[in-house]
């Protein structure tokens, strides 16, 4: 178990330095120079102070001398600055929007979660009824629209034509901080962001409990009389559960798209509306270090589901 | 059993075909998207409107007898604006499909007949794409690329290719060791023959399954990119940059044909490619007759 873990640690790291080198040579194959990133816009500059900081920058190296120059900053924290907000780090650009996207992510995952497995067991449970019939659809309908889609709907049904949900935002502005009003502007960007990974969890929760469902232990487990919901919830679930645990980490990917519409839409102020506004402004420093820790996350979400896996599931060959 | 008895049996391609054809949902995919792509083909013909005429004595006004699906903010027609959106999406599309076609074959091919050291570099480049999530990555590009209609065809097609290179990396492995492909090598077959006379022939049915997700998949790229304004820049149309309109409060409110229709004829096109390109691959699969 030890050596797995290390061994996929491993790969991880490997994985981050590559997508380092990626992010570089996207940085630097991006308009403009890359000068702008680190110098304040606010202080006046001559051109020799410029080539000073050029040389004491490294920008006057070789590339894979610069690379290793980049990466050592990186790693201590120094992403350079923001182009567009003069003098503002990118490091505190992007920590500041963590903790709204966490929120908005986690919610919409449990949310996605408890709903995609309850719609799938009540599909493989009544197989081929009306239920299951419309909840594939439903789910094909769910993994087939678009993320900014349903949240335009959303926006419209719920905040437009019902006017029970506010239009935007995290807090209302000028009102005190309360939990109250933080969910209340929480509940619907979350659950609009679950309907995608829901619908792909209920497909999959559903073809495995199928399968597990004809499994001769479960029918030793009828035949000894248990109760229906028992052999389901206590006998079924648990192997059923194990491919759609991979899935889950797999989809974290796809959640991340679909929070980077939800936010741009509900003005949620997180990785994605950072991220989107720094395209709009071609604010490459921005978008290039809100790239690297979203991208180290996914290396690291997946990385966790692949050690959750090994020691969930007995049967793994842990090597 | 009967099959062996009788005369003569369906080839496989007819078999596919009548999978294909028995196949509801794949049918009524096409049924679906037959009338919409003749329409968004052949509209300058039978529509009075031409997608940027400027009508200003109807500006913002609902579906009429005129103007079945509206106008917009400046006087435009919105039928006439989504079925040359749907031109540019579908177009958009195709490219980035057909340049991540060749893009993936090949480097599934190199990796599958280019040796060891070949194929684990590639293949670790091709995870790295897959490390990403799609959108960030996208976003990434099209920050690079600017707008227009060129470069999100570029950045699409860069974006599409890793995974069809996977599936075509592992088809060609296993056709590799396959008798007549050592064979044709036997005979002194260069990489050329053996790529195009061997390979793509049988790999055709990964390369339609995945052609014709991928332009769903494609589809939805180009909408969410014209939708954040990073895609297809206004005045030209597109399904994205006419959703990109209800990011306005007013429109989003008081004007709703301007987005919900562009939204559904989205949504419509891109379930009905989903359910052709699930009917071609279970028609593909011999196995689905066993079921």
């Amino acid at each position: 178990m030890l050596t797995f873990i290390l061994r996929r640690l491993a790969l991880g790291l490997l994985m981050l330095i590559a997508l380092s080198v990626l992010v570089f040579v996207l940085l630097r194959l991006a308009p403009g120079d890359p000068i702008d990133a680190y110098i304040d816009p606010n202080v006046s500059m001559s051109r020799a102070e410029m080539a000073a900081i050029r040389a004491r920058l490294g920008l006057d190296q070789p590339m894979p001398v610069q690379y290793f120059a980049w990466l050592g900053a990186a790693a201590t924290g120094d992403l350079g600055y923001s182009i567009q907000r003069s003098g503002v780090r990118v490091l505190e650009l992007v920590f500041e929007r963590i903790g709204p996207t966490l929120l908005l992510m986690a919610t919409g995952l449990v949310l996605s979660i408890v709903l995609g497995i309850a719609t799938g067991i009540i599909g493989a449970v009544r197989r081929n009824s009306t239920t299951d019939v419309g909840l594939s659809v439903a789910a094909f309908v769910g993994i087939s629209s678009p993320a900014f889609l349903t949240a335009l709907l959303g926006l419209y049904f719920f905040s437009v034509q019902f006017r029970i949900a506010p239009s935007g935002g995290m807090l209302t502005p000028g009102a005190p901080f309360s939990v109250g009003d933080l969910l209340a502007h929480l509940i619907l960007p979350a659950a609009l962001l679950s309907i995608g990974q829901a619908a792909l969890i209920m497909r999959y929760m559903r073809a495995s409990m199928l399968e597990v469902l004809n499994q001769d232990y479960v029918r030793t487990a009828r035949a000894k009389g248990v109760r229906e919901f028992f052999v389901i919830v206590k006998h079924a679930l648990r192997n059923a559960l194990l491919p759609v645990i991979t899935l889950i980490g797999s989809t974290i990917g796809m959640a991340i798209g679909g929070a980077i519409f939800i936010e741009s839409v509900f003005n949620w102020p997180g990785m994605g509306l950072l991220m989107v506004n720094a395209v709009e402004t071609r604010d490459y420093p921005v978008i290039m270090g809100a790239t690297l820790v979203i991208g180290a996350c996914v290396i690291l979400v997946n990385l966790l589901t692949d050690i959750t896996y090994a020691a969930v599931d007995p049967r793994i060959q842990v090597a | 059993m009967v099959a062996i008895a009788l005369p003569r049996s369906n080839g496989p391609l007819a078999r596919s075909l009548s999978r294909f054809l028995s196949n509801g949902a794949a049918v009524a995919g096409l049924m679906i998207l037959l009338p919409v792509l003749i329409a968004v083909l052949t509209y300058d013909l039978w529509w009075p409107y031409a997608p940027n005429d400027i009508d200003l004595r109807a500006l913002n006004k609902g579906p009429s007898a005129t103007h079945w699906f509206g106008t917009d903010g400046v006087g435009r027609d919105v039928l006439a604006r989504l079925l040359q959106g749907g031109r540019i999406s579908l177009l958009v599309a195709g490219v980035s499909v057909a340049i991540s076609l060749v893009i993936g074959f090949l480097v599934g091919a190199l990796a599958a007949f280019g040796g060891r050291i070949t194929d684990g570099s590639t293949m670790r480049l091709v995870d790295l794409c897959m490390t990403l999530p799609p959108v960030i990555l996208l976003l990434v590009l099209a920050s690079i690329a600017g707008t227009g209609i060129v470069p999100t065809i570029f950045v699409i097609s860069l974006l599409s290719w890793p995974v069809l290179s996977r599936m075509v990396r592992a088809r060609l492995l296993e056709l590799r060791e396959r008798d007549f492909v050592v064979a044709a090598r036997g005979m002194g077959a260069n990489l050329w023959h053996l790529l195009f006379r061997h390979g793509l022939p049988n790999c055709i049915d990964i390369l339609v399954v995945y052609a014709t997700l991928q332009i769903a998949n494609a589809i939805l790229l180009e909408a969410g990119l014209s939708f954040l304004g990073l895609g297809i820049p206004p005045p030209e149309a597109s399904w994205g940059n006419m959703l990109n309109a209800a990011r306005s409060t007013v429109v989003l409110e008081q004007y709703v044909w301007q987005w919900m229709f562009p939204g559904a004829a989205l949504v419509l096109a891109v379930l009905a490619i989903n359910f052709i390109g699930d009917g071609l691959r279970d028609a593909f699969d011999p196995r689905s007759d066993l079921n």
